[in-house]
């Protein structure tokens, strides 16, 4: 079972593969929006890659996920290809989005990517949903809701959850603690010791697991899968990590010191299970260099592609507003409106369909 | 009315930012009234995402600054109960989007509280929050919703262009007794201007300034259009003398003075970011018709934000939001 088995070589090679793949991802994120090529705001998911790769690890490529603010590594974890990844991070035609939606907004609905999310605890009501089509239409799927520890604050979070308890639906979600909202530290957001304890209230099985741990998170997720196929409703896995970076490029993190991100990053979850894989005979010191260099050179790759691809047309702006766009769309602006004067020039009578259905880049999937 | 208020304080003035104006303000407010205090996401030890409260925390404490977990639900219901209970709450929301989250706080209780017990109740609440495009946010953090906002009973809205009037406005809605949204556009935090030092200057609630005098048509701005208006004022002198007007407050509007501008010009154009359909711009030009139908000399101009959400890419970006060249574009279609 499992898009990445762990219990076999070929998986664990995979999911050492992803986890290099969003770190490699998102240094070239950062250093690219240091210089300025990529607008908007970058956040990073660099020391939580187990978190992610561990839970897509146990889903199956039907089951859905509804990400957050920090959504590159679910969409690497889920199988989205950085190239488009990196196109939408620049505001590029090609991008996932076609350019509308940028680093927080990436989404590929057809690979079960509900989509990161600007809006904090925006994800699990999502998942609720995505669960309820699941149950409804009796599929055999699951859908997974991230969440910041943060988040874990927002009542529509709490909404979420109790509604896919109350109605057993086959949902998990999984809060990435990784001590802080933004900048301000976990345990004074918190009265609980541990976030999965709010399960509690909802009378659904919440557990702590090792984040840094990309085995242990795949373990957890699988048990809640399993769970959750089986009627018994949602999960709550608490998933222990740590954000490397600042909260966003950019921040210059007043909250916290060197020392404490030196103690984490001991535990770094991708230096910890290449050593384990070292350990196993499975992989040598070489050949981890070897991939690391290969996927480096994936990424650098991708970063060229969104360079070199086109910028959106202006006139997309208006694009998919609705399924079925009204006469006109107002934007007066640059159009004359005189006392009985026509709307000619630049005012929008409703667009034709396009061809690709509105898809710059529609045959990547 | 309007220039008047300020002109008769006669106070010194320095040159300063709109964000420091508006720190100003909160500091002043701060040192006058020990029932204010401060509470938004990361607005303490951190000083705001986007800088507002700086070192606030540093000099009042954590009690006075103090953050609040991610639950904008949470926190704007605590307000609203704490301003109905003899405290003065100036609440952060981060980014204007968010009031999505917390809406029912907002409009059924915030709004309502005062009313429904028959008056019985004070609701001395300010939130500020951050509106607008421009930075590549997308669409979940460049909104413009004081238009939302300004349309329910019970909520004042303020819109201050200038650095003066985002000092005066953000006092004068922390010594109101009503709830008032604060509406700083976040692409002027770094706009300069002349601000009055004194404590007590105020912008009252209610009163536009004219920021500029013209003879040929009337531009009513806010927020950013205000600085890109009074720009292309400059730019058309010799053939437009272009009035600007800073319409500082949407709820209540100071029809007044623009009705009074109408009247001498005969043109008006409304510069507005928020969507055009159904919003701010549409009350303006419905109460000018109604109080200066017979002074128009050409049909009305709206600038503003077309009805599609703020996209993320720059090229987007750029064709949906308003900008001094459209409101060029629209003064030179009717005169
Ligand atoms: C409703 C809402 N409130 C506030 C924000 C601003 N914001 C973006 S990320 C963030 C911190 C989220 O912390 P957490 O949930 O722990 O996720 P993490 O950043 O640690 O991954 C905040 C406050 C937002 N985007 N949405």
């Amino acid at each position: 079972m499992g898009e990445i088995n762990l219990q076999t070589p070929e998986g664990r090679a995979e999911a050492l593969r992803r986890m290099l793949t969003i770190r490699a991802f998102d240094s070239e994120a950062g250093d690219r929006f240091a210089d300025g090529e990529i607008p908007g705001f970058v956040h990073l998911y660099i020391g939580e890659e187990a978190v992610g790769v561990g839970t897509c690890a146990a889903l199956e490529d039907d089951d859905y996920i509804a990400s957050t603010h920090r959504g590159h590594g679910h969409c690497i974890a889920k199988g989205l290809d950085p190239k488009y990844m990196m196109a939408e991070l620049y505001g590029k035609a090609e991008g996932y989005c076609n350019g509308k939606g940028g680093s927080m907004h990436i989404a590929d609905v057809d690979a079960g990517m509900l989509g990161a999310n600007g809006i904090v605890g925006a994800g699990p009501p999502l998942a609720t949903g995505a669960a309820l089509s699941i149950d409804y239409q009796d599929r055999d799927q699951v859908a997974v809701g991230f969440l910041g520890d943060g988040a874990v604050a927002q009542g529509q979070v709490h909404e979420a959850i109790n509604l896919a308890a109350t109605w057993d639906l086959p949902a998990i979600f999984v809060v990435e603690n990784n001590q802080y909202g933004e900048a301000t530290p976990v345990d004074k957001q918190h009265n609980v010791d541990n976030l999965s304890d709010t399960a509690q209230a909802h009378d659904i099985p919440g557990l702590t697991v090792d984040g840094m741990d990309v085995t242990a998170v795949a373990e957890a997720i699988g048990e809640a899968r399993a769970r959750a196929r089986n009627g018994d409703g949602p999960t709550l896995v608490e998933a222990e990590t740590y954000r490397y970076r600042g909260h966003y490029e950019g921040d210059e993190e007043p909250y916290r010191d060197d020392e404490e991100i030196e103690r984490w990053q001991d535990r770094d979850p991708i230096e910890s299970f290449r050593d384990r894989l070292i350990d196993r005979g499975e992989l040598t010191a070489e050949e981890f260099d070897e991939l690391e260099a290969e996927i480096e050179a994936e990424i650098e790759a991708a970063v060229e592609y969104a360079q070199e691809a086109d910028e959106p047309m202006p006139d997309e702006a208006y694009d998919d507003m609705f399924a079925e766009t009204p006469p006109e769309i107002e934007r007066f602006a640059t159009a004359a409106r005189t006392d009985g004067g026509e709307r000619t020039a630049s005012s929008r009578s409703s667009s034709e369909p396009r061809s690709d259905g509105g898809r710059p880049g529609g045959d990547r999937r | 009315m309007t220039a008047q208020t300020e002109a008769e304080l006669e106070t010194e003035t320095e040159t300063m930012t709109v964000r420091e104006a508006i720190r100003q303000a909160l500091r002043e407010e701060l040192d006058r009234d020990e029932d204010v205090y401060l509470m938004g996401e990361d607005i303490g030890l951190f000083g705001g995402v986007l800088e507002v409260t700086g070192d606030l925390y540093e000099e009042f404490g954590e009690e006075r600054v103090r953050d609040t977990p991610i639950s904008e639900a949470g926190f704007m219901g605590a307000a609203t109960g704490a301003a109905a209970t003899g405290t003065r709450p100036v609440v952060e929301l981060m980014f204007s989007d968010f009031a999505g989250v917390s809406m029912e706080q907002i409009m059924n209780q915030m709004a309502k509280m005062r009313y429904m017990f028959g008056g019985k109740a004070e609701m001395p609440v300010t939130v500020r929050t951050t509106e607008g495009g421009g930075m590549g946010a997308a669409s979940q953090h460049s909104g413009t919703i004081h238009t939302w906002i300004g349309h329910f009973p019970g909520l004042k809205a303020v819109t201050p262009g200038t650095a003066a009037a985002a000092k005066g406005l953000t006092k004068a809605a922390i010594r109101s007794d009503d709830p008032v949204f604060v509406f700083e556009n976040k692409m002027i935090y770094e706009q300069k201007g002349a601000v009055p030092t004194d404590e007590e200057f105020t912008v009252p609630i209610g009163e536009a300034a004219v920021e500029r005098e013209g003879e040929d048509a009337t531009v009513v701005a806010t927020q950013r259009l205000v600085g890109e208006s009074l720009q292309t004022a400059e730019s058309l002198a010799g053939d437009v003398d272009t009035e600007v007007i800073d319409a500082r407050s949407l709820y209540p509007l100071d029809t007044e003075t623009i009705v009074e501008s109408v009247r001498k010009t005969g043109r008006l154009i409304v510069a507005d970011e928020s969507p055009l359909s159904y919003g701010t711009h549409a009350e303006i030009v419905a109460r000018v018709q109604e109080e200066a139908f017979f002074s128009l000399d050409a049909p009305i101009q709206r600038v503003g934000t077309p009805d599609t959400h703020v996209p993320f890419s720059p090229p987007l970006e750029q064709e949906v939001l308003p900008d001094g060249d459209d409101v060029r574009e629209a003064i030179e279609r009717v005169t």
